[in-house]
């Protein structure tokens, strides 16, 4: 065939495009390929396609399409965290003349996916999967706003993880760092497809969390049950509705300076070029203007799992339930006023730079307020250490320290002799792992039962919480350590001997924590297999407070029976002391949302797209843009939209609760 | 216009600093001394720096660190205390399920982190003052002034990929990934890129600034005590990032003589054609000296403009300062971009190309650059309320013109 045809069929994509060259790459391409089969494979030979397509794959449920969040963030911290102990152990070996294992060319592309991947496919699933599995079932609804466009923007986000892990495989992925600068992101220094596999990535999971942020905000303003006031909400939902804010307020600036940066790549404008008036450090500020409240909108919602462990497990009201709301309203307010904090360095004026340094200071008035409310809590309580507590110890012990240095990182001048040092990298691993990820393990914990019926197996949880807390302190401390020497981050190679001990020190502690990722997965595993042994029917295995905890465990489709009428902030409790009898007769049909295949559909298009994109491949990138169109139009004119639970079924679901209920007695 | 800003700062107030600097030097000592047995064996250059503006910045730190001990260790301890003495095993402790609020606990909750946050506020607001890179130091160290009559070290650094070049206009000399300083006199570098961003970052003699292609920052430090120490970049950018390292020399006043001497006679040339062969990517790059300079060197870097035919950016803003050059301007694509080892093109966009002709509504197949005549008034237009220059092109958009105040006419 001609080149020009071949150009025209597959843009830039050719057989030299496969990394055949790299063997680690080949080595996972192979361990992935007899995984996928064997995968795949099960799923055919079980004929497991059919019920997955129509229970999981469209559901528009929100509570299947939390629980499918949460396990694309599981598997992607799989990959995520591949990529951390290539690092870690790169790291602990180049020293004295060795160049380690992984040249520049794989490691810069190793840190940079190990960052985009972690923040987008790893913490931002968790805690959207939590939030849409959790917030309905909180405040009484029988579903999100839009269910149709909740399980669209679920596989959204699943086709930006698709073309992030395709950049394994198929090219190349960005070797610039997970926030991309120019000018080094720039076509002049970047021609290749990393950078685009980045942008596109990010582009398409950016519709979908957008679009959940839009969602769940109308889910929390609309749709709370009767009673509920908005200073009657649980924590977790306020958290919720502040986290979904920041969302819809902050993702369309990424959306826009990562179309600027396309424009610059693609047809050859100089938003952020050297020359021709562009200005690399106003991508900087837009992107950190995303890129701050950002970490909020991880945090906030592990905030809010943190005050309802805790309440639960020390068997008392949350302390301080009003300064907590507006602890968290403030947050979110201030959170758009920091952004500076994160290039000090890069010139600004003293009273600019003091300015942010201080609004970064206050954040954390708030944020202690909220830490001293969970201590207070935990005052005079009865305290369970169930897994959930674990964790929320072990992230009221890590997350002072975290937030310690990140004041300190906040004064410009301390900042000055730390930015960009191993300090930093210390400093957010401190507070992303021991406040969004414990957050997030002290949720799964917490919230599994309700989700499948049956609790997780404690003794594999313990362990896993302990590989992890002191798989992170050895990680992480050494790190904070070797900011102190001066140490800069990225670095790939090493000439100080004295500096490896440390280095190893924190491979052994990422050696720990993936001890307590697989012990994680091995809780899964076990737990199902004695699932009958930890099966709860109570409904509310923790004697706990907010009313998801007063259905049945897993919650039927239409999740109450009939709406709650709430009375006090904890509704749940409340209603228990009041001996709340659960209604027996006069079920009504049920109004519910039909599942669809569309939002598989246009995310699978909108993937398709950003490869065509990716690699010049216009027409594909065409065709997929039409058709997704089309899709789209089309399904408006689905009438099948919605269908009717019949009577017969609720009476059917709630007596078999009546019975199970009996039997717990 | 930042070397004209630094040379503007007033120098009193810098003098009062060096009264103060006695306490904070003695709680620095006593806040170090746990530290320092914890410490040793290891060379931790952040927290034993040996310049001044480091130390001060350590000192920060350290402060700032021990400020919010003040909140972190009881909050620790509460949260083992509590978590202890409340768990569930233990009936002895009171249980108070109802129990969830108290106006005098919440305001100390709120009050005490916020006493400390005005402390570590107000801290910051002098301390970013004080060190910010561009100020001119007062002081060489805690108690010694700068001595006036000296003239401060001028150095210009360029980060090139990936290795560092370092101007001394003051002498004439150059080099690469080697930069020395005598000791007790105050440094002043200018900082710019030829590429992408980097950081320029010397642990041991002061906090870092980012070094940007088209721009320049300033670092203003002082070295205290001789010594061979560690320079690098901080931050990513690219493929040779880990090797782009330099040795810091602080030398007394004969060995920097000495140093410079063995520079200029050792050295080569280093005019815009050795430049522009030192420019493309390289790694690991060993120590190079430059005995003779282009003196003007540096301020084509800055202003992107080492190539023969390239216009300044320096140029481009005075003619942009003047209300740019009308229809001529469009002729000034080629000699603006800044592109050497490769054409940028995207593929989507236009191939590079410049303009012979332009089109107007009074010659719609366009004429020839050489008829358009340059505009009658090329003075600047500037804001609201000030008379606006009279040429042509304005004419046609009367709109606003039109519904202007009849005073203007």
């Amino acid at each position: 065939m001609s080149p020009d045809l071949l150009k025209l069929i597959f843009g830039r994509l050719s057989i030299d495009s496969l990394p055949l060259h790299e063997p680690i790459l080949v080595g996972t391409f192979v361990m992935v390929a007899l995984g996928g089969a064997v995968l795949l494979g099960g799923v055919t030979y079980f004929r497991l396609w059919g019920y997955l397509w129509r229970e999981w794959f469209t559901s528009v449920d929100h509570k299947r399409i939390g629980i499918m969040y949460m396990i694309l963030g599981i598997v992607m911290l799989l990959r995520g965290f591949a990529d951390a102990l290539m690092m870690r152990a790169q790291q602990a070996l180049a020293f004295g003349g060795s160049e380690g294992f992984l040249p520049a060319h794989h490691y810069d592309q190793v840190f940079t996916a190990h960052g985009v991947i972690m923040i987008f496919f790893v913490a931002m699933p968790l805690v959207t999967g939590l939030m849409n599995f959790v917030v309905p079932l909180q405040i009484g609804a029988r579903d999100v706003s839009f269910p149709f466009l909740n399980n669209f923007s679920f596989w959204m986000t699943v086709g930006g993880a698709a073309l992030v892990m395709a950049s394994l495989f198929i090219g190349e992925f960005a070797r610039t760092g997970w926030l991309a600068y120019p000018p080094l992101s720039n076509i002049g220094y970047s021609p290749d497809v990393g950078v685009d596999y980045y942008i596109w990535g990010l582009q398409v999971a950016g519709v979908g969390t957008t679009l959940s942020g839009i969602n769940l905000i109308c889910t929390i303003v609309k749709l709370r049950c009767p009673g509920m006031t908005m200073m009657k909400m649980p924590v977790f939902t306020w958290t919720a509705l502040c986290t979904n804010i920041l969302i819809v307020a902050s993702f369309p600036v990424l959306t826009v300076v990562l179309a600027l940066l396309t424009l610059d790549r693609y047809v050859g404008t100089n938003f952020f070029t050297n020359d021709f008036g562009g200005s690399p450090m106003m991508y900087v500020n837009l992107i950190w203007i995303w890129g701050h409240p950002e970490v909020y909108i991880l945090v906030l919602p592990a905030f809010g799992i943190f005050s309802e462990v805790t309440s639960t497990f020390s068997g008392k009201r949350l302390f301080g339930y009003t300064s907590m709301v507006y602890a968290t309203v403030v947050i979110t307010i201030l959170s758009y006023l920091v952004w500076l904090h994160h290039f000090f360095t890069m010139g600004s004026g003293a009273s600019v730079n003091s300015f942010f340094g201080i609004t970064t200071m206050i954040i954390s008035i708030p944020t202690g307020a909220k830490m001293f409310n969970w201590l207070f809590t935990m005052y005079r309580g009865r305290i369970r250490f169930e897994l959930p507590m674990l964790w929320t110890i072990a992230f009221m012990l890590t997350f002072v320290l975290g937030g310690m240095t990140g004041v300190l990182l906040a004064v410009p001048p301390a900042d000055f002799v730390l930015h960009n040092s191993l300090f930093l990298i210390a400093h957010f691993h401190n507070v992303i792992i021991g406040g969004v990820v414990f957050g997030a393990f002290a949720g799964i914990n917490y919230w599994f039962p309700k989700a499948f019926g049956f609790k997780l197996d404690p003794f594999w949880g313990k362990l896993s919480f302990w590989f992890w807390v002191t798989g992170f302190y050895l990680a992480f401390m050494p790190l904070y350590v070797l900011g102190l020497m001066g140490v800069t981050r990225r670095l790939r190679v090493f000439d100080d001997p004295s500096l490896q001990i440390w280095f190893v020190i924190a491979a052994i502690g990422a050696g720990l924590v993936f001890l307590g990722i697989l012990s994680m997965l091995m809780q899964f595993a076990v737990s199902f297999l004695k699932r009958e042994q930890l099966r709860d029917v109570t409904g509310d295995p923790w004697d706990a407070r907010t009313l998801e905890w007063a259905t049945s465990s897993p919650p039927p489709d239409y999740n109450f029976a009939f709406t709650p009428v709430v009375h006090d902030n904890d509704a749940w409790w409340d209603m228990k002391k009041r001996g709340y009898q659960r209604p027996l007769m006069g079920f009504k049909p049920i109004h519910m949302p039909s599942s669809t295949g569309t939002g598989v559909i246009l995310a699978g298009l909108a993937t398709a797209m950003g490869f065509g994109l990716i690699w010049y491949i216009w027409w594909l990138a065409a065709v997929s843009f039409i058709a997704m169109l089309a899709v789209g139009i089309g399904h408006t004119f689905n009438y099948h939209r919605d269908f009717d639970i019949p009577a017969d079924d609720v009476i059917r679901a709630e007596d078999a609760r009546t019975k199970l209920l009996a039997g717990a007695k | 216009m930042s070397r004209l800003l630094r040379r503007s700062y007033p120098l009193a107030p810098q003098r009062k600093l060096i009264s103060k600097a006695r306490p904070v030097s003695r709680f620095k000592i006593l806040a170090l001394l746990p530290l320092a047995v914890a410490l040793s064996g290891c060379n931790y250059i952040v927290l034993a720096p040996a310049g001044d503006i480091a130390a001060q910045q350590r000192d920060l730190v350290i402060i700032s660190t021990v400020l919010m001990l003040l909140i972190v260790i009881p909050v620790t301890a509460l949260t083992v205390v509590f978590a202890w003495r409340y768990r569930q095993s233990n009936t002895e402790a009171r249980y108070e399920p109802e129990w969830d609020h108290s106006t005098s606990l919440e305001l100390v909750i709120w009050s005490a982190p916020l006493l400390i946050i005005i402390c570590l506020g107000a801290l910051t607001w002098m301390g970013t003052h004080l060190l910010d890179p561009y100020r001119n130091i007062g002081r060489i160290h805690a108690d010694r002034a700068v001595d006036q009559s000296k003239a401060p070290l001028e150095v210009d650094v360029v980060a090139l990929d990936w290795k560092w070049l370092f101007f001394y206009p003051d002498y004439g000399i150059a080099t690469v990934n080697e930069l020395a300083a005598p000791v007790d006199r105050p440094i002043n570098f200018h900082i710019t890129a030829s590429s992408v961003m980097n950081s320029f970052y010397i642990p041991a003699l002061a906090g870092q600034i980012y070094a940007m292609p088209g721009m320049e920052t300033s670092l203003h430090a002082v070295i205290n005590h001789a010594g061979t120490y560690k320079g690098f970049s901080a931050n990513y950018s690219g493929a040779g990032f880990s090797g782009m390292h330099f040795k810091f020399l602080g030398l007394d006043d004969k060995g920097f003589d000495a140093w410079i001497a063995s520079a200029k006679s050792a050295g080569g040339p280093l005019g815009r054609a050795e430049y522009l062969q030192l420019e493309k990517p390289s790694e690991n790059e060993p120590v190079r000296r430059y005995g003779t300079v282009d003196s003007d060197l540096y301020r084509l870097i800055l202003n992107m403009c080492v190539e023969t035919g390239k216009m300044c950016q320096s140029e481009m803003m005075a003619i942009d300062a003047k209300g740019g050059s009308g229809h001529e301007g469009l002729n000034n694509t080629l000699p603006l971009a800044y592109d050497k080892y490769a054409r940028r093109g995207t593929v989507l966009g236009p191939e590079p190309t410049f303009v012979a002709g332009t089109c107007t509504p009074d010659a719609p197949q366009g004429k020839t650059t050489a008829s358009i005549t340059a505009p009658l008034d090329t003075a600047p237009l500037t804001g609201a309320g000030l008379k606006r220059p009279n040429f042509a092109p304005l004419k046609s958009s009367s709109f606003f013109l039109g519904l202007r105040p009849k005073s203007d006419s």
